[in-house]
């Protein structure tokens, strides 16, 4: 070091606003009693599909809520909130993710003590989202068949935050060299507790088994 | 990518400490990043002397310090820094076991600041 300067510790963590704002929101949550479920993955991976099988298979047992994030979303907040579930379009303002923040905005705007159930669209892509804690009870991914099953190699971090995995459009599967297996093992190494979910949005296959966990985690928190 | 939101959380830590400790001019801003994270090193730079201009941290020189993941075996408790990711090779090298315990793969840490 050069002399005349001089070092100065400063030893903080960044987002440490952003971990703090997780941490009160999800003390919120606990006390309206709803899970909120973070689903991330890439641009057409399948996001808003999964949502509305998803809400279509459990609304009649939990009342259920939207939040729409995604900028290129296909069906947006207005859509399915015509089938009768409060949903709420964030303005993120071309950002790359959202943070506690606001999700925390955006779940002021639903009636929070009516709902079981709010499932957040992030933003799609797999890098940013990974990074920022949104103070979900459970954090969710998909990733689509026509991706490819090298994916966990290039985007470890978000493979190593998730709960769960969803493997969307398995109706490519014979058309393509993707390996379940393969993906499996990947995963495996990264993140040893991660839940896989092979299904298609499209034919419906494989849908129940990811409905069965999402109703079984809600459960446990709601108990 | 979230370089923009990065700087702007570097920038307000490093101006609070700079102006904690009255210095004139801040030379070094060491930041430790986790080796899973995705960040641009040019970018963060350009992004930050954008930012900076007109406060005690212009020009200030960003360090980053890439902190590797570290995994824990579940099967021999072997702690081991972690190959960089895009490879396959991520399992115990003292046993081979692929069930293990990543640790300190994200994050960004302010450590210290050079300054006049
Ligand atoms: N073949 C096939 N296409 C699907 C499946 N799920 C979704 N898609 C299609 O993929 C595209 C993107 O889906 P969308 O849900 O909007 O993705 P998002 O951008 O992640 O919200 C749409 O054209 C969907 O019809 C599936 O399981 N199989
Ligand atoms: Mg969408
Ligand atoms: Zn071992």
């Amino acid at each position: 070091m050069k002399p005349g300067i001089k070092l100065i510790e400063v030893k903080e963590d960044l987002f440490a606003d952003n971990r703090r704002a997780a941490e009160t929101l999800r003390a919120r949550l606990r006390a309206s009693r709803t899970f909120l479920l973070n689903l991330m993955a890439s641009p057409g991976a399948g996001k808003t599909s999964l949502i509305m099988q998803t809400v279509a298979a459990l609304a009649g047992e939990l009342r259920l809520g939207v939040i729409e994030a995604d900028i290129d979303s296909m069906i947006d907040a207005e859509t399915v909130a015509a089938g009768g579930i409060p949903a709420l379009q964030l303005r993120t303002g071309g950002f790359c993710h959202v943070d506690a923040v606001m999700v925390g905005k955006a779940l002021a705007e639903l009636p929070l003590k009516d709902l079981d159930l709010v499932i957040l669209e992030n933003v799609g892509n797999l890098v940013c989202p990974a990074e920022f804690d949104t103070g979900a009870s459970r954090s969710a991914m998909i990733l689509s068949v026509p991706e490819g099953d090298d994916k966990p190699l290039k985007y470890p971090l978000m493979f190593s935050v998730c709960n769960a995995l969803v493997v969307n459009k398995t109706d490519w599967l014979e058309l393509s060299d993707f390996s379940v297996e393969r993906l499996t093992e990947r995963v495996r190494r990264l993140n040893p507790g991660m839940e896989l979910f092979p299904l298609s949005c499209r034919t419906g296959e494989g849908i129940e088994a990811w409905t069965d966990w999402l109703r079984r985690e809600v459960a446990a928190f709601l108990n | 990518m979230h370089e923009l939101p990065v700087i702007e959380e570097i920038l307000a830590v490093v101006l609070t400490h700079a102006h904690r400790h009255g210095v004139s001019r801040v030379v070094t801003i060491n930041l430790e990043v986790g080796s899973f994270s995705d960040l641009e090193d040019a970018w963060l730079q350009r992004y930050f002397d954008h930012c900076s201009r007109g406060s005690v941290a212009e020009n200030a020189r960003l360090e980053l310090i890439r902190v590797p993941a570290t995994g824990t075996c579940r099967r021999c408790n072997h702690v081991f820094t972690l190959a960089a990711p895009g490879t396959d090779k991520t399992g115990c090298p003292l046993c081979g076991a692929v069930d293990i315990v990543l640790d300190g793969r994200r994050g960004y840490h302010i450590a210290s600041l050079e300054a006049l």
